[in-house]
């Protein structure tokens, strides 16, 4: 089922590879920012693996997709501000949260197709991000510092050791393409990819796509959700930028330009995209006005993404 | 009641009803004849204020940068369109969204380099600063200005659309752009006008308000996002939409933020009022926008064609 | 209450639907019976997809009511009418262009064995959703092009997959919507056998322009016209209706319409 001789694969199993051994081999190659670097790529990778939920496989272009990581974070941020510090109390409340607030955005924006869908989505994340920067208390443009991580209370078990934060999110980055394997696969997938293929046929053999739409919504909202968790924790850091609205647009693009709707693309595209953006930046701080283009040749050129130019022929998942 | 005070804000609201029109009208347009969604737009809007301010302060007058910005954003709409977004109109709207959104990117960064990141400063013409009397208010001239300039632009847009050749070719190309095109009409060439016109609107929106925000990078961000509200609210493809939907949106949200805090008051204690005042205010035009979707998905005046 | 075998298995009372200034459907009533195949033709225009889309929940009548085997189905939507029983084909075909000819099915079997709402067991290896699609598959004669991508097959194939979706939910009545539009006279003549066959399992309300079809399959015929049931009778009857040769048939040619 998965080929392994596609290179498209390859390259993600080099980039998950990688991942697996920056934490020894960035300080063994007297490089150890680099394992900050890959960290902030894996969250970024939830995050994008979530999108493809619902962008690639169900259709849904949601330019508000960021606010998710927001609102995590934030939970942890508020949480953490008010001497909350026990993860089994944030972390259930960030999942809690972030399923309720993509239930009610779902359900508005869902009402809506096509262009009208992004702009609400785009519109309903603002609301939040403006939200974020009038709060005062939880230092509105400044951000909010957050003192300790997550407290598990367990022995064996803390956050607060890198290595332990940094696999944290290696696992949690597994198990987001892992669970987003089974749900593209299971009865429920096949009916978001069907409705994303032919909605009116899915509709005239019986089946309520809306629901389903939903589901998936809202699905995608927490595993962004819980991205966003791990960065409050992982930058000891929380700010409205973690969800304006360029933010979705580049989640947007990193998981075009993986390969939208396959399986590891939304993994590769945010590598290659961070990966590039780290290296522009440090040859010149007009950065963008090198990357903006590339955006648009990728789009013209390029529109099945990295997986698109790697695969030898159009591979179904 | 404080009526000076309600007044000037009502005003208020109503200039930024303006400038929001002046946007959305230039959006409405290109996407209802196109059916480009063109984030890019909000970048017009700064080069406007970039160019026209620069013009401004180079020959010394606000009147001159105003006229030569209009050919400026023309010329410069039209290059845009045709270099980069005429391979686009085939794509979904998901191509368009990230296209523009490279565009963007693009465009800050150019300004950056060269104008510098610290923004123009556009100073306000001598005889068009100071205030006049209004009643019982006194009110600055130059937002009444912006107020007059933006009732003239919807008239001669609409007079524009209804009662002339070039209207009436932009009407049957959003019709039927097929048919339009076989009947001999330049479409491509149309496209790029209208494509055209919506820039020097986005620019005149962003210059003429430089006299009181100033020119920054990224100021056509935010104006966007609110122009993009305003089109769905009204219903994309009509300016008839666009213009009330502006005024409204406008008037909601500047009212909604001075007076919130004192409506709040009605409920609340005082500090819950002061503290929530604001952050509901910045989200009050976003519900405003989700409550009439819930209502109605299409928007006040659902599309049917170009035009109001 | 009436048993259901008392009421016709779909009844149609005084429909209507007009779009701005045109009148689509013109307090249109019509039975149709349980078991029989009722085909439903007249010009262009005369409204007969507005009749499918409207029997089927894709557009609400402005008046009228719709009734499936003596139950009210007016204000359900379309899926909850498929649930019901009430499944319909569409004439411009519509299938799942990137699907497998045997995963189109399979989805269709799915939905017929309720709620999808199982996110962990993979789909694809389901066997009991397999081997009803499989064999569904083998009866519309599509039994050897099951792993073929539906985009790549060729028309009439396609018009076959499009009635085996339909199938697939086990149905109480069908509506086919000119389930033989564009095929060529040999692939026409397969179809027509295959209805012919499934007549008695299924109540089918048949639109369609091609008369051979119509005077082979149909036991009643109703003829519309500008939105408005002309006549109702055997195709016998229909066929020396005075009032349906001049509005439909033509003065004296039979010939089937294109």
């Amino acid at each position: 089922m998965i080929e392994l001789r596609n290179p498209a694969n390859i390259l993600t199993a080099i980039v998950i590879g990688l991942c697996a051994v920056v934490p020894f081999l960035a300080p063994a190659l007297g490089e150890p920012f680099y394992v900050i670097v890959f960290a902030r790529i894996m969250i970024w990778a939830i995050a994008a693996v979530s999108l493809n939920l619902i962008m690639g496989y169900g259709g849904m272009i949601s330019f508000g997709h960021a606010v998710y990581l927001g609102i995590g974070g934030y939970t942890i941020g508020i949480l953490a501000f008010h001497g909350v510090n026990n993860a089994w109390i944030q972390w259930p409340l960030g999942i809690g949260i972030c399923a309720l607030i993509s239930l009610i955005f779902g359900a508005i924006s869902l009402r809506t197709r096509g262009v009208y869908f992004i702009m609400i989505t785009l519109a309903l994340a603002q609301m939040i991000f403006f939200l974020s920067v009038s709060a005062e208390r939880y230092g509105s443009d400044d951000g909010l510092n957050i003192l300790g991580r997550s407290d598990f209370g367990l022995p064996f078990y803390n956050l607060s050791d890198k290595l332990t934060m940094y696999y944290t999110i290696f696992a949690f980055l597994l198990l987001s393409v892992f669970v987003s394997w089974r749900l593209i696969h299971s009865r429920f997938g096949v009916v978001m990819r069907a409705a994303k293929s032919n909605d009116t046929r899915v509709q005239a053999v019986g089946v309520s796509t809306y629901r389903y739409r939903l589901t998936a919504f809202v699905i995608a909202g927490v595993m962004c959700g819980i991205a966003g968790m791990l960065q409050a924790n992982l930058e000891n850091f929380v700010s409205p930028d973690m969800m304006n609205w360029p933010r979705s647009g580049e989640l947007i693009f990193m998981v075009v330009l993986g390969g939208m709707s396959t399986l590891f693309g939304p993994v590769t595209g945010a590598f290659v995209f961070l990966m590039l953006s780290e290296i522009l930046s440090t040859w010149t701080i007009h950065w963008h006005i090198i990357f903006g283009p590339f955006l648009v040749l990728v789009v013209i050129f390029a529109r099945g993404g990295i997986a698109g130019l790697l695969t030898p022929r159009a591979a179904r998942e | 009641m404080d009526y000076v005070l309600l007044t000037e804000q009502f005003l208020n609201g109503f200039q930024l009803g303006i400038i929001l029109f002046l946007m959305a009208a230039g959006l409405t347009l290109v996407f209802g004849i196109m059916d480009l969604v063109n984030l890019a737009h909000g970048s017009m809007f700064m080069i406007g204020a970039f160019v026209g301010g620069t013009i401004a302060v180079l020959t010394g007058s606000f009147i001159v940068g105003v006229v030569l910005m209009i050919p400026a954003m023309l010329v410069i709409g039209m290059v845009v369109e045709m270099t980069t977004l005429r391979t686009l109109y085939p794509r979904d709207h998901l191509d368009h969204v990230l296209a523009t959104f490279g565009l963007i990117l693009f465009f800050n960064e150019a300004t950056r380099i060269i104008w510098g990141p610290e923004g123009l400063l556009v100073p306000l013409p001598a005889f068009l600063d100071g205030t006049v009397a209004l009643g019982a208010i006194t009110y600055p001239v130059y937002r009444i200005v912006i107020i007059v300039i933006g009732l003239a632009v919807a008239l001669g847009l609409y007079l524009l659309v209804s009662h002339t050749r070039i209207g009436m070719l932009i009407r049957a190309g959003a019709s039927n752009r097929t048919m339009a095109g076989a009947l001999g009409v330049n479409i491509p060439l149309l496209f790029s006008i209208v494509f055209g016109i919506g820039a020097v609107l986005a620019g005149l929106a962003g210059l003429i308000i430089t006299p009181i925000t100033q020119a920054q990078i990224g100021m056509g961000e935010d104006v966007l996002i609110l122009a993009f509200v305003v089109i769905v609210i009204g219903g994309i493809g009509s300016i008839r939409g666009a213009f009330i939907a502006s005024i409204v949106t406008g008037v909601i949200d500047t009212m909604g933020r001075s007076f919130l805090d004192v409506f709040l008051l009605l409920f609340l204690p005082e500090n819950a009022a002061e503290s929530a005042g604001p952050a509901l205010s910045s989200m009050l035009i976003y519900v405003l926008m989700a409550a009439i979707l819930f209502f109605r998905p299409q928007g006040l005046f659902p599309p049917k064609g170009a035009g109001g | 209450m009436s048993s259901a075998a008392a009421n016709p298995a779909l009844e149609a009372r005084t429909l209507r639907k007009s779009f701005g200034g045109l009148t689509a459907t013109d307090n249109l009533s019509l039975e149709v019976a349980a078991g029989e195949i009722h085909a439903v033709i007249g010009p262009n225009g005369a409204g007969k997809t507005t009749f499918v889309n409207l029997l089927s929940g894709l557009m609400k009548p402005d008046a009228g009511d719709i009734l499936l085997e003596g139950r009210d189905i007016t204000r359900l939507s379309a899926p909850a009418r498929v649930k019901q029983g009430l499944v319909r084909s569409f004439q411009i075909t519509s299938i799942f262009r990137d699907f497998t000819v045997l995963e189109n099915v399979m989805l269709s079997v799915q939905a017929g064995q309720g709620h999808s709402f199982r996110f962990w067991a993979p789909a694809a290896k389901d066997e009991s959703l397999r081997g009803p699609a499989r064999e569904l598959l083998e009866k519309v004669g599509l039994g050897d092009r099951i792993d073929v991508v539906a985009g790549n097959l060729a028309h009439g194939e396609q018009r076959q997959l499009e009635i085996a979706i339909s199938l697939a939910t086990h149905p109480r009545l069908l509506l086919l919507d000119e389930p033989m539009a564009g095929m060529g006279p040999e692939e026409s003549q397969g179809m027509i056998e295959f209805l012919k066959a499934l007549k008695g399992e299924y109540t089918m309300l048949l639109i369609e322009h091609d008369m051979d079809a119509v005077f082979a399959l149909a036991d009643r015929i109703t003829v519309l016209v500008y939105g408005k049931a002309i006549a109702t009778g055997t195709p016998d009857e229909i066929r020396g209706d005075a009032a349906v040769r001049a509005a439909y048939l033509g003065d004296d040619s039979s010939e089937g319409a294109a």
